[in-house]
């Protein structure tokens, strides 16, 4: 087997693209869920966020513009989720699958019409001197603004729950909401902003990938991303830079397949398509065989309803 | 006389008064792999369910479901669309052919015509197909004069005749215009999934191709070759003209248009039978898409020339000498494939590095 031919650059460069939009989305889905709180819509908050971001970029030319729309109206769609679940009381399993259904429907009466339409392109951001070192010039530093974002949110919100009072106060909801609330913590609205913070992301995410990644809309073009973010966040045991390596790790595995096929490997690419959700399985093993019997990773008080009268 | 005659003969009498209503109206149902917004195979088909409905106005109507994945659960939506009345139903992928026959066997009254398949198990089951390779050699022609690396892409499906055969004939048109021209060819297992499309276009592109030829339907791999610049592609299954001039410098376009209301008509006349159509250039249900500024006079003159060549029927892009991939002899000098073989196409022509897939 020749991996010779497979050039490491490409490679990691074109990882970093594949990868963005999951962790763009995982990181958002990790702060909801540290607050306590279960959103399945990150699919359908993931493609109104492309198709948004889409029109926004198409209309202004600006891509800057389109991903700002899209984080707004990821954020939007989260307000309705957190709405009917955190005033209303509804139940979070559901709200969270109809708002994907939602969303699913809304982008493809939104996006009739922006089919074949080209977006304006997102300029990639060289770095000064750094993108020049030849190398890793390429892999780490010649990417657009999206990516380095997406790395500088997951140093952000690690730092923002590990060492800040505010992360300290959404963990506290995420594991008791009613001591929290004892405590004089508004836990609904804490749980609210994390919602909000979890659906612009997705927002982003999914303007990513209809103005980078691919670039162009098209019905249903986010096929399950939104999952895999979300299987992404039980992947990283809740913890921010995992959900770099899991993110990263799942894209390099897309990435790798389509290489070593070009390559002419013969690795049966079924494999390496199951690779992802195999290591996945694993490593939830592994992390709860370590850990003993009864540990779980997740924040303790995870899709349990609030009410200030409990 | 007990309920239950009486309740089979009011059954009976209601089945008589539906089917007799159905006959004023043809009902003309349709299966859809993907959505009509996707730019290419699924948008095509429903722009021909359209040209149905436009020209028999109030003697038809059609309905369709889209985004049916293929399976079992085709099984249950042409069950189901069966069940609703329809005269007639088109499912269209290949991947719906078992589930095609499975219901057809379960409704014999109702008419179906499944696209590039070849199972016909009931009297009740056509197929249809376009001659695709036809407009694969046109592309492969330019593909070959225009590329500079002497790499050509080629991101596949499934590994399934159909694309196996589109594999094949580009590349041997290629080859004869160009004799260093090298096939990379990527399988990405799905008809629709502009991500995935675009990710396979970006690792050929990565690799130093510059020409990718997609038998997927979505623009993607057009947008990313936008995007790199200097590479090209081709329009596949529409004409994807949102990206002439270039990277789409010409196209591949499906016309079923004229097939759907010959059958309605048959349906309409009771003259519908079960027939195996397989037509291309020569009837127009293969089209060229119109080959834009950025290919060299002399290169669109040659394609020009093939194009009426297949129209004609003086050519076929299958014509020996031809090798299989491991160097035995396929077609001997002068022959020309025959369409059983053709149809069950498992093997790449000499010259493709790689497996296919099993």
């Amino acid at each position: 087997m020749d991996l010779s031919s497979i050039d490491l650059v490409t490679l990691v460069a074109a990882l970093m693209v594949a990868s963005t939009p999951i962790l763009l989305a995982a990181i958002g889905e990790l702060v909801v869920e540290k607050s306590g709180v279960l959103n399945l819509g990150v699919e359908g908050m993931m493609i109104t966020g492309a198709i948004t971001g889409f029109m926004g970029a198409v209309a202004t030319g600006s891509p800057v513009f389109g991903f700002l729309f899209a984080a707004l109206s990821g954020a939007g769609m989260a307000f309705l989720f957190g709405f009917l679940t955190q005033y209303l009381l509804s139940n979070q399993v559901a709200t969270g699958l109809a708002l994907t259904l939602f969303g699913l429907g809304l982008s493809s009466m939104l996006g009739q019409g922006y089919q074949g339409v080209r977006p304006p392109s997102t300029p990639r951001l060289d770095i000064p001197v750094l993108s020049d070192i030849p190398v890793l010039g390429q892999m780490f530093f010649s990417h657009d603004l999206m990516v380095y974002l997406s790395l500088v949110l997951i140093v952000l919100v690690w730092a923002l729950l590990k060492f800040t009072r505010a992360g300290l106060i959404l963990r506290a909801v995420g594991e008791s909401h009613d001591a929290a609330h004892a405590l004089g913590f508004k836990v609904v609205r804490i749980r609210m902003l994390a919602i909000m913070f979890g659906g612009a992301c997705a927002g982003l995410g999914g303007a990513y990938l209809s103005l980078v990644r691919v670039p162009q809309w098209a019905d249903g073009m986010t096929a399950g991303a939104g999952w895999i973010a979300l299987a992404i966040v039980v992947f990283a045991s809740w913890k921010p830079v995992w959900i770099l390596v899991g993110a990263y790790l799942f894209g390099g595995m897309t990435v790798l397949q389509l290489k070593l096929q070009v390559a002419n490997i013969p690795v049966p690419v079924e494999y390496l398509s199951m690779a992802p959700f195999v290591i996945t399985i694993l490593v939830m093993v592994v992390v709860s065989a370590l850990r003993g019997p009864g540990f779980v990773g997740a924040p303790a008080a995870l899709t349990k309803v609030f009410h200030a009268s409990n | 006389m007990n309920l239950k005659t009486i309740l089979t003969g009011a059954t009976l009498a209601l089945g008589v008064a539906v089917s007799a209503q159905a006959n004023e109206v043809v009902k003309a149902g349709f299966i859809y792999v993907g959505v009509p917004g996707d730019g290419g195979w699924t948008y095509e088909h429903d722009q021909s369910r359209q040209a149905v409905e436009a020209y028999f106005g109030d003697e038809v109507e059609t309905t369709y479901v889209e985004s049916v994945p293929e399976g079992p659960d085709a099984e249950r939506v042409m069950t189901q669309m069966a069940l609703t009345g329809v005269d007639i139903i088109f499912t269209t992928s290949f991947g719906y052919m078992e589930a095609t026959n499975n219901v057809a066997a379960k409704f014999p009254n109702v008419k179906f015509e499944h696209a590039t398949g070849f199972m016909r198990n009931t009297p009740n089951v056509s197929t249809y197909s376009a001659r695709f390779y036809e407009g694969r050699a046109v592309i492969g022609t330019i593909a070959g004069r225009m590329t500079k690396s002497n790499k050509i892409g080629y991101i596949g499906s499934f590994p399934i005749p159909e694309v196996i055969r589109g594999i094949n004939s580009s590349y041997l048109s290629a080859k004869k215009v160009n004799p260093d021209v090298e096939m990379k060819v990527v399988w990405v297992y799905t008809w629709f999934d502009p991500a995935k499309e675009a990710d396979a276009a970006q690792a050929l592109i990565d690799d130093g191709v510059d020409v990718i030829l997609q038998h997927t339907d979505s623009t993607a791999p057009l947008a990313k070759a936008a995007d790199a610049g200097g590479v090209i592609g081709f329009g596949q299954a529409s004409d994807m003209a949102a990206y002439a001039p270039a990277p789409r410098v010409s196209s591949i376009i499906d016309n079923w248009a004229p097939y759907y209301i010959q059958r309605v008509q048959d349906v309409m006349d009771g003259t519908w039978e079960s027939t195996d159509t397989w037509d291309g250039i020569s009837t127009g249900m293969v089209k060229i898409g119109d080959i834009t500024d950025a290919v060299p006079a002399d290169v669109k003159a040659e394609a020009m020339d093939l194009i009426a060549q297949m129209k004609a029927g003086t050519f076929s892009p299958f014509t020996g000498p031809i090798n299989k991939q491991d160097g035995s002899v396929w077609l001997a000098d002068g022959e020309v494939a025959d369409d059983g073989t053709l149809a069950g196409m498992n093997f790449y022509v000499e010259g493709i590095v790689g497996d296919i897939p099993n």
